[in-house]
């Protein structure tokens, strides 16, 4: 079996926009997740390297930052600084229901 | 007795078409008012039934409003078109307009201006029906701003002229092709003419006149186009003496404070993102936020890439004593500071300040 995949190759898959929230300690490593375990863990790893690095980056420019919001036409991710570490929390923009304008 | 003109209303939600079919029986010529809540729907009536006006939502399951208009506009060239959405995003009128629609409407702005809608749509319906309606031609591209006033002044027409650019909205008031007033970017009157015309794109829309307007404008416009275009021309002048590009650097660093005060940011540092000098007004820390936002912009923008959520809109952040929003803006990105306890629709702010910032 699966010799059709041998021939055909598998076909591209749609990576479907995480939803839920993470926790993360003060190297962006994961401590707690909700976000379905069919999601990439790289990718949520991602996430979290990423937030800790801008308030890294705040912190350098004088400007820390207690909360930063990230806006995507279908993602939205809001950060909250925790103690060093954060809360992250991802919303998927779906085409029906509309961006809110205003902060969370 | 006029003959009664027929409106095809298209949107896939039925609580929607039934309470546009209760406001637009309601308007003063009686139209026919037919729903259809699909656009394979809609095409057989327009097959069929001498449709007038086409009034559509956008966000629709298979074929979506856009695509709708586009073949409209192809199949029933005389047919107006109005596109009437919930999606309060600038790149969707623009490219309704693009596709030749009379206008543009939000849905909420239509529940809270109802009677300006209901004239919009009145106009529409009368320009078609007036004996040899079906003449005249619409779809301007390609045409200066001063050649849409010239051309309205000159066929002596009394209109409202709206104009958008991104998130500014500017209007000029045309009775009986003079113009009287104008409004734009908090300016009013010949001053707002002057700043509208700095404007280098846009779209337009036609809305109903408004005779009872007050007078502000009293030089004839081809004066305060010829101002203008002497103005332009000096700004854009290749070799201004060394007064002038003085005078005009001081010039835009007090339009851009004043900019800042009357929408009550703090600061605004602009960050060229291919190299640069970044330049800043209302803070001391220029260097050390350009830094911030240029590497926020690379870090935010590899985020998006990687999951795939779509393009960035802009980046909010909050700290003890202040709010900040990132928008990039073609090359550029721009970081805008507002006070801690701003509560406004600081997004839209934030937009509409670049936007001004950069014309």
């Amino acid at each position: 079996m699966g010799f059709l995949k041998k021939i055909f190759g598998s076909r591209a898959t749609i990576q479907q926009l995480p939803a839920g929230s993470i926790t993360v300690d003060r190297q962006g490593r994961i401590v707690t997740s909700t976000v379905s375990s069919s999601f990439p863990r790289m990718l949520l790893q991602a996430v979290g390297q990423d937030v800790m690095e801008l308030f890294q980056q705040a912190r350098t420019a004088q400007t820390p930052l207690s909360e930063i919001s990230l806006h995507y036409s279908s993602l939205r991710i809001t950060a909250r600084e925790l103690r060093g570490g954060a809360i992250i929390f991802l919303f998927p923009q779906t085409a029906l229901l509309a961006t809110p304008t205003s902060r969370p | 007795m006029g003959t009664r003109h027929k409106i095809l209303i298209l949107d896939d939600d039925p609580d929607w078409l039934a309470l546009c079919r209760d406001q637009f029986v309601t308007l003063a010529s009686h139209p026919d008012v037919i729903t259809a809540n699909n656009a394979k729907r809609a095409l057989a009536v327009l097959e069929t039934e001498k449709i007038r006006l086409l009034i559509s939502d956008l966000k629709m399951p298979r074929i979506d409003g856009l695509q709708m208009i586009a073949i409209v506009r192809r199949r029933f060239p005389a047919i107006r078109t109005v596109v009437l959405s919930g999606l309060e995003d600038e790149e969707y009128r623009s490219r309704a307009y693009a596709l030749g629609v009379d206008l543009f409407w939000l849905k909420t702005e239509m529940q809270r201006n109802a009677k300006l809608f209901g004239e919009c749509v009145e106009s529409l319906l009368g320009q078609s029906g007036q004996e040899g309606g079906d003449t005249g031609f619409r779809g301007i591209q390609s045409k200066s701003l001063m050649d849409i006033i010239q051309m309205e002044c000159l066929s002596r027409t009394s209109t409202v002229l709206r104009v958008t650019r991104g998130p500014l909205v500017a209007q000029l008031w045309i009775q009986e092709g003079e113009l009287t007033d104008a409004e734009c970017e908090g300016a009013r009157g010949e001053a707002a003419f002057q700043r509208l015309l700095a404007w280098k794109n846009g779209t337009f829309e036609n809305l109903p006149p408004e005779p009872d307007r007050e007078r502000t404008i009293h030089k004839p416009v081809n004066a305060l186009l010829l101002e203008s275009a002497q103005n332009i021309d000096e700004t854009t002048s290749p070799t201004p003496e060394p007064d002038t590009v003085e005078s005009n650097l001081h010039r835009q660093t007090m339009w851009k404070l004043a900019q800042l005060t009357r929408e009550g940011a703090d600061f605004v540092v602009v960050v060229p993102l291919n190299g640069g000098e970044p330049e800043g007004m209302g803070t001391q820390n220029v260097p050390a936020l350009a830094q911030w936002t240029q590497r926020a912009v690379e870090i935010v923008r590899r985020l998006g890439e990687r999951l795939e959520a779509g393009p960035l809109s802009y980046v909010a952040s909050q700290s003890i004593d202040r709010q900040c929003f990132m928008v990039a803006r073609g090359d550029r990105a721009f970081l805008v500071g507002w006070p801690a306890d701003a509560t406004d629709n600081l997004p839209d702010k934030t937009r509409k300040l670049v936007a001004s910032w950069d014309s």
